[in-house]
């Protein structure tokens, strides 16, 4: 059986991209680096939009991203079911991109931050999340300057009522996200994004003081092979 | 407005030239014009009056630096000296290490975002230029009094701008350190470290050789901001007209300097680079010189080629300009499709601009006239050299004799422990590191507060041996022991640099350093300079760690007040396996509390002295080179066996702070007793060559084997464990009130 293969995205000012390729093949995948520029998914079963600041973050994070070639075939193919994970800068390119709704604003206290995040794992039904338990608290490092999530009431109510905000910030909501609102998936449970960091907490020796970043690429990993 | 050609300067040799006003002296100007054999163009004034200001120069400094070559130790690592953009260091399995600090003071002060913000993106490119990927930064920040209003508003500023350029460049920041002192109020520094990794075969050099090779501007365009960066801002005294000087502050866009870190690698990679240079002070024409000099010797450039971001920019100015995120690089014709090719890939805008030649002259053309035609070595390498008066300031002896002695001690050493430990100086600086990236790229071993930071070298660049090894790194220097004796205060910095790089469990290899000091024209400056040079090279040689490169940055003062001498040290080490590095602190309860080295009653320049009596008199500590390095084997060997579960160095605020830290670091308590009597100076005398570590139970007797191998005095104090420190007969507080302490104070003065 051949590996499952995880297509690791980087637009330029993509920065987390070397920890992203590395947290896939820890877990046992392939990395397949996908360049922005080119309309070609080359046949991967799962794409992961690491963060960063691309495009320089200028006129708004992941504003100039969506417009990338490589996007016209991920959104698509997300729609169609292709699990697709965000995290940080690639969260806000799935919500610039609609394929997330809402929006993530400049930090309530206006810093930049970067910390080691106590989160509550809301929904263990998504492609990403499903070797998690539901309401298991892990930590994984967050650093971003706009995470703060927002949408409007309505959005919220749809997705708090359809079990669709999939992490919760704990211990102090870091930069005023609606809801505490960490992350959050798609209807169908293939696309999700969130502003921490599981790329970041993958390794003992490196990263964050946990390992729990693992458990999103064990739960995709299982279910390619399961598909 | 006429353009001043080479033919028209013949012509009219007499023409009045504002030498002055860009910062050089009467005879520097004349002996331009003996060079010449004639009077320079205004383009050719452009280029000696950078080339030869005190910042690209090191004029005054130069008779004093040479000390580091000339007394430096035998070290077979060393690969790349002093002179180049970075010194380059071998750490073994086909690996090198090379790294750079510098200081953008000036421009900090003048405009913290951008002054910091660029001071990072000149010290990467610099580190970029020598072959290597940047892989980590670090900063030593000094601000005045941390509630002076000022400081509020230089600080934030500062901070932001260096996360923010650092963090979109995906750089982690790993460490660094920040202190505070009325003296810097009116000149803070902000000194960057970068440090980048390389192979061993793949270093570049700042080179030009090859007649008929393009020479090659690629990054940004160049605009109108820091013309006249080099000359007038690092080069000259601070008044009141700061505000006046704000457009010669340049302006930082990260993300072009990311695309060129990238950029660069796959130029590399690719093997289409025969030289290359940054574009830093001085801009245009510090690179076709240096280049130039360095290579066959001439060069020939059409400035009307060079892309500007702003089409009025006379040929002076582009030659002048400090735009930042902008490389040269020179190319073999055959390459230079495929050289363009990747700038593309990477949307980095680049540009023939020139040629080499083999005249021997640096020619630039502009409109199709000549106005530039120099041998380049006269600017980049035989500036004037100044043999600075220098004398003991006059109030040296009365400041020495002024000891620590004199000031009463405290009664209740519980309330001093924990007041000192919330003053700014030895606050957890959580505030300013939590808005750095410490994480990205994923080989962060250790970051602040760690007392080093560590990286593992994985996953650098193609075609590299798979190694076990990391690299530390750690920055320091104490202004108040430097002004009460420069020549013991760098050594102290050093010593304490190497130290940190110890406790780690790495080797301290080799040493980079920012030298920061008030003017050169002032004799009592200029003695301070003299013994701080002499002091840090007579250590090196002791330490066995050879100088590879850094920066002076003189005039560091407002009006006539000079900063105290700030001689900052970074040090880099090696350890073998990564994996058996030492973390810091108390790291699990149950183990044996050790305190290597000696104490002494040194309070000179010490925190307590500073904080609870405002009073900087007497001598420093003893700086005891022979001890730090016993020190600092019996840390590598216990870390290579695995004997040591966590450590922290001593050093300001001296054994009390360093237990208190240790208990915040993982919120695990001790019970221990103090090594000697006298209790006060048990815990806060800050003699140095010493660290704290623990140890599990059945390995103290063989760390304290290891110890009487090298001569290092190990006191076993007590255990770790419970919530609170308890030192026995002394105080007793919990480790919630030590943290709240710690980590409470500058958000209460910064929000």
């Amino acid at each position: 059986m051949s590996a499952a293969r995880v297509g690791v995205v980087t637009f330029p000012g993509t920065l987390d991209d070397q920890d992203a390729a590395r947290a896939v093949r820890l877990a046992g995948a392939e990395a397949v680096p996908l360049w922005h520029a080119e309309r070609d998914l080359k046949g991967v079963d799962a794409v992961f939009l690491p963060g960063g600041f691309s495009y320089g973050d200028y006129l708004r994070c992941g504003a100039i991203s969506r417009f990338a070639p490589l996007m016209e075939e991920i959104v698509p193919a997300a729609r169609a079911g292709l699990p697709v994970l965000g995290t940080c800068n690639g969260f806000q390119i799935l919500c610039e991109a609609h394929l997330l709704p809402g929006a993530l604003t400049r930090n309530q206290g206006l810093h930049y931050i970067c910390r080691d995040q106590r989160i509550r794992v809301e929904s263990a039904d998504t492609a990403w999340t499903a070797e998690f338990e539901r309401g298991q608290e892990i930590v994984l490092p967050i650093k971003h300057g706009e995470g703060r999530y927002v949408a409007d009431a309505e959005t919220l109510e749809t997705l708090e009522s359809e079990g669709r905000v999939v992490f919760r910030y704990m211990g102090g909501n870091p930069n005023g996200s609606l809801n505490d609102i960490a992350g959050i998936t798609s209807e169908a449970g293939n696309v999700v994004g969130l502003m921490p960091h599981p790329e970041h907490a993958v390794e003992d020796l490196t990263g964050a003081p946990s390992v729990d970043g693992r458990g999103f690429f064990t739960s995709i990993l299982k279910k390619l092979v399961n598909a | 407005m006429t353009l001043d050609s080479v033919k028209l300067a013949l012509e009219t040799p007499d023409e009045r030239q504002p030498y002055a006003e860009l910062g050089m002296k009467d005879d520097e100007y004349q002996r331009v014009r003996e060079i010449l054999g004639r009077r320079p163009t205004s383009s050719e004034l452009a280029i000696y009056s950078v080339m030869w200001s005190e910042h690209c120069s090191y004029k005054s400094s130069k008779v004093h630096l040479r000390q580091f070559g000339t007394k430096a130790p035998k070290s077979e690592a060393l690969l790349v000296g002093m002179g180049e953009n970075a010194g380059v260091v071998d750490i073994g399995d086909g690996w090198a290490a090379t790294f750079k600090i510098e200081s953008h003071n000036h421009p900090s002060y003048v405009e913290p975002h951008q002054g910091a913000a660029t001071g990072v993106g000149g010290i990467v490119r610099d580190i970029m230029s020598m072959g290597a990927r940047p892989i980590a930064v670090m900063d030593a920040l000094r601000f005045g009094g941390a509630t002076q209003p000022d400081t509020r508003r230089v600080l934030p500023g500062v901070v932001e701008g260096i996360g923010h350029y650092g963090n979109c460049l995906g750089l982690p920041n790993i460490g660094g350190e920040v202190a505070f002192d009325p003296c810097y109020i009116g000149n803070p520094l902000v000194n960057a470290l970068c440090v980048g990794l390389l192979r061993k075969d793949q270093i570049k050099l700042a080179t030009a050789p090859g007649p008929g090779n393009k020479v090659v501007l690629f990054g940004a365009r160049t605009g109108a901001d820091g013309i006249g960066g080099a000359s007038v801002l690092a080069s000259a005294t601070f008044e009141d007209e700061s505000q006046a000087k704000r457009p010669a502050v340049q302006v930082g866009d990260p993300f072009m300097e990311k695309l060129l870190i990238e950029c660069c690698l796959e130029l590399y990679q690719a093997d289409v680079v025969v030289g290359i240079q940054d574009l830093g002070a001085a801009g245009v024409s510090c690179a076709t010189t240096e280049l130039a000099a360095k290579g066959t010797g001439g060069m020939h450039v059409d400035l009307n080629l060079v892309p500007l971001r702003d089409p009025t920019l006379r040929p002076e100015e582009i030659l002048m300009s400090e735009s930042q995120e902008r490389m040269m690089a020179v190319v073999t014709p055959g390459d230079i499709a495929a050289f363009m090719a990747i700038c593309e890939k990477w949307d980095v805008p680049a540009t023939v601009i020139g040629e080499v030649t083999d005249t021997g002259r640096l020619v630039m053309t502009w409109d199709g006239e000549t106005i530039v035609d120099i041998p380049p070595g006269t600017a980049a390498d035989d500036g004037p050299v100044y043999e600075r008066p220098f004398h003991e300031p006059a109030g040296q002896a009365a400041l020495n004799g002024d000891g620590p002695e004199r000031l009463p001690r405290p009664s209740d050493l519980r309330e001093t422990l924990l007041t000192l430990l919330g003053s700014p100086n030895l606050a957890s600086k959580e505030w300013v590191t939590s808005q750095y990236d410490r994480y990205v790229r994923g080989n962060t071993v250790l970051a602040q507060p760690a007392d080093a930071g560590m990286v593992r070298i994985s996953e650098v660049m193609p075609g590299a041996e798979e190694t076990t090894r990391g690299i530390a790194l750690s920055t320091d220097g104490n202004g108040r022991y430097a002004k009460l004796d420069p020549y013991a205060g760098a050594q102290l910095a050093l010593a304490e640099a190497y130290r940190n790089v110890a406790v780690t469990g790495a080797t301290p290899l080799a040493v980079t350093n920012c030298l920061n000091f008030g003017s050169p024209e002032d004799p009592e400056v200029m003695w301070q300079f003299a013994e701080a040079t002499r002091g840090l090279a007579d250590a090196c040689q002791i330490l066995g760690v050879p100088v590879t490169g850094g920066n002076v940055s003189f005039y560091n003062q407002t009006g006539s007040a000079a900063i105290h001498p700030t001689p900052v040290v970074g040090v880099l080490g090696v350890i073998d396996d990564v994996a058996r590095r030492i973390r810091s602190g108390f790291t699990a309860p149950g183990l044996r509390v050790a305190l290597l080295g000696e104490t002494h009653e040194e309070f000179g320049g010490s925190e307590w002295a500073h904080v609870v009596h405002d009073h900087l008199g007497g001598l420093p500590p003893q700086a005891d080179l022979a001890a730090e390095r016993g020190l600092a084997a019996v840390l590598a060997a216990a870390a290579a066996e695995g004997l040591i579960e966590g450590s922290h160095d001593l050093s300001d605020g001296g054994l009390g702070i360093a237990l208190a830290e240790s208990c915040i670091a993982q919120g695990v308590g001790a019970s221990v007793s103090l090594p000697i009597e006298d209790a006060f100076v048990g815990l806060f005398s800050e003699t140095a060559a010493r660290a704290l570590v623990c140890v599990r139970p059945e390995a103290f007797e063989a760390l304290a084997e290891l110890c009487g191998r090298f001569d290092v005095p190990c006191y076993g104090l007590g255990t770790t464990g419970g919530t609170s420190l308890v030192v026995e007969d002394v105080l007793d507080v919990p480790v919630a009130e030590l943290r709240e302490a710690h980590e409470g104070a500058l958000p209460a003065i910064f929000g």
